[in-house]
């Protein structure tokens, strides 16, 4: 095999200008691949972080049907206390869940005493809340970072729109669960910064002020936001939870919760899938360009070399063992661009997230930064595609060779 | 018919051929490039055939060569019946039977002098280092080539270039080396040094050399000769007697 190696690196040497554009290619291929995964990944990473951590939670627990007519707030279809408490007997017992946070979920009108606009409101219990969706308390962009009972938190149009700042007074007005209507004086604690994402310019209030407002006798639950330690697992631990919580069932024997992942949750979902796409073609782009590429050089050095051939095929060397040879000097191709391309793109991502240049915006929010970082698995699944398309690449021209006839080779001019 | 009809077949011949014939078609023509052609090779013979340009020298080579097949006869080549060799074992017994030396010389020219030599026993041979390092010095001490061992074969000259090819047919120590007009790139002088070389490595390894060449000069240096004309044998001569059948 080593002298295999050898033969085939001393081949490639042989041609240096075409083995030079050819390992180029491929690394220009590698990086660029490399690159667009690492950004994308990166893009994708941050606005799944930005989603789940600032408002949604990691997955959300409802009674079956809420999320179905979760744009008219149902309050009749909210978890009675006894359903919560088994949840969060569940939940807590669970070691993937790091936290999670109850919320009523209700509409509401927000007066200043002189304009009244519609409003979406979150009941939470703060300290649940805060460590369930992290990025939260980073949203509030005047205030206090904290929320008290008869405080609320207001999402930054409304304030602009309403000329309302922390400190001022304001009335939310919402209809309750038997149709009548109640007030309650809120001070506005702090300015929500929009996020992306369903329930990203809502506003934020204690829960039991909810409760009053709602003028709930029991404390009654519009869902259950989760946050799990390992966000790789969200997908097991979603059907794990699904399963568990499939045996709660109602009193006409139907299952009274249901579960949903944020991608359930958030049309964002549809833009990863987009980009998880897109990197399958920019792929196939590379396998493309380097089985082209490693075809054609092989084929030339087939071609070039057939005399060769017919002395080495002469002098014994078996069939397969020709074959070999080709298919070595494919892999050396293949391996050396990768080598070169893997080194230069991983350098390249380096100084990206190094020096923070790949910035963007995403709907309202400007002059994100992106920093880029590569799998060490995104690095060996790209490099493993292109050494075996190299080979693949190779066989054809190595097997034309292995089975060419030594006295018809010899005689070639 | 060719003028030595080959009998009483014994494993102790190198070489037998009975009746050997060669066609090779051209679209709708077939031209017989060697017709019923018979003899023996006794091992350690140091054998030439000769002849003009088209005669059937390279053929009857490359068919002693298991590089081709006779269309017709019997050829038995170090004891094997090559008609009945496939492909994958004609290449093997190429490797283990046989060396070759070409008119071109065909050295590998990404490898070295030491490593065009050292290529049959790593490639065919599978020899462990040691040994293999062991054999290529013994034969380039023999051609003289052990200061140009690390050189690349556009390096040096023709003559060296033969002198390795020599080294290379001989260090998987085989029973037969053949040598399709080995010096018809080489001036005089260096052909008559390469025969002496073959005649020298003959004698030491007792090894059986058969050549082809059309050069007068250098036929006279064989012990057998047999001459064809026409895809035909038409003469045998054995140093210091004559036999035409």
């Amino acid at each position: 095999m080593g002298n295999l190696f050898k033969i085939a690196v001393r081949n490639l040497f042989r041609y240096k200008r075409r083995t030079l554009l050819t390992v180029s290619l491929i690394a220009i291929g590698v990086i660029f691949v490399l690159g667009y995964i690492s950004i994308s990944g990166s893009f994708k990473n941050m606005m799944i972080g930005q989603i789940t951590d600032s408002s949604l939670g990691h997955l959300q627990v409802h009674r079956k049907g809420f999320l179905a007519s979760i744009e008219t707030l149902p309050l009749n279809m909210n978890l009675k206390p006894q359903a919560v408490k088994k949840l969060e007997g569940i939940l807590s017992q669970q070691a993937e869940v790091e936290a999670y946070s109850p919320r009523i979920k209700f509409g509401g009108m927000f007066s200043n005493f002189v304009e009244t606009s519609s409003i979406r409101l979150n009941g939470i219990y703060p300290e649940k809340e805060f460590k369930a969706v992290p990025l939260l308390t980073s949203r509030i962009l005047n205030g206090s970072k904290t929320l008290n009972r008869g405080e609320i938190l207001i999402p930054e149009l409304l304030s602009r729109g309403m000329k309302v700042k922390e400190g001022d007074q304001i009335v939310i007005v919402a209809t309750n669960q038997d149709g009548s209507v109640n007030g309650k004086q809120f001070k506005v604690a702090g300015i929500l910064e929009s996020a992306t994402g369903p329930g990203g310019r809502d506003g934020y209030v204690h829960i039991e002020d909810a409760r009053e407002v709602l003028r709930m006798g029991e404390m009654e639950i519009s869902e259950v936001a989760i946050r799990i330690k390992d966000f790789g697992k969200v997908d097991a631990f979603n059907r794990k939870l699904d399963g568990l919580l499939s045996r709660e069932v109602n009193k006409e024997g139907k299952p009274t919760f249901e579960v949903h992942g944020w991608q359930q949750l958030s049309p964002f979902y549809n833009i990863t899938r987009m980009i998880d796409m897109m990197t399958i073609f920019i792929q196939l782009m590379l396998i493309s360009v380097v089985l082209i590429s490693i075809m054609n050089v092989m084929i030339m050095a087939v071609y070039e070399r057939i005399r060769e051939i017919g002395t080495i095929a002469a002098i014994g060397t078996l069939p397969g063992k020709i074959l070999s040879m080709f298919v070595m000097e494919g892999f050396c191709l293949g391996g050396l661009g990768v080598v070169i391309g893997d080194i230069m793109g991983t350098i390249i991502i380096y100084i990206l997230n190094f020096t923070g240049l790949v910035t963007f915006d995403f709907g309202r929010q400007k002059g994100i930064v992106l920093l880029p970082t590569i799998a060490p698995m995104d690095v060996l699944i790209i490099s493993a595609i292109v050494i075996f398309v190299s080979v693949l690449a190779s066989l054809q021209p190595a097997f034309k060779a292995s089975r060419m006839e030594p006295i018809k080779a010899l005689r070639h001019v | 018919m060719g003028l030595i009809v080959a009998e009483n077949i014994s494993k102790d011949y190198q070489v037998v051929a009975t009746k050997v014939s060669k066609d090779y078609r051209t679209g709708e023509v077939v031209v017989r490039a060697l017709r019923d052609v018979s003899f023996t090779i006794e091992p350690a013979s140091f054998v030439s055939f000769v002849g003009p340009s088209g005669s059937g020298k390279t053929t009857l080579l490359n068919l002693v060569g298991c590089l081709d097949k006779p269309t017709e006869g019997k050829l038995t080549v170090v004891g094997t019946d090559v008609l009945k060799l496939d492909r994958h074992e004609s290449a093997q017994f190429r490797g283990d039977n046989l060396g070759f030396i070409f008119q071109d010389f065909n050295l590998i020219p990404v490898l070295t002098v030491f490593e065009n030599i050292e290529y049959p026993l790593i490639i065919v041979k599978n020899t462990a280092a040691g040994e293999r390092r062991k054999r290529v010095m013994a034969v380039l001490e023999a051609v003289g080539m052990v200061d140009q061992k690390d050189k690349y074969p556009d390096q040096i000259s023709g003559g060296q270039k033969q002198r390795v090819a020599v080294a290379r047919a001989l260090v998987s120590d085989p029973n037969l080396v053949l040598a399709d007009e080995p010096t018809a790139n080489l001036d005089s002088k260096t052909a008559y040094t390469i025969i002496e070389l073959m005649k020298k490595m003959r004698n030491e390894r007792k090894t059986t050399f058969i050549f082809s060449t059309h050069d007068q000069k250098i036929v006279g240096e064989a012990e057998i000769i047999y001459s064809l004309a026409d895809g035909e044998l038409v003469d045998k001569q054995v140093k210091g007697g004559k036999q035409n059948g």
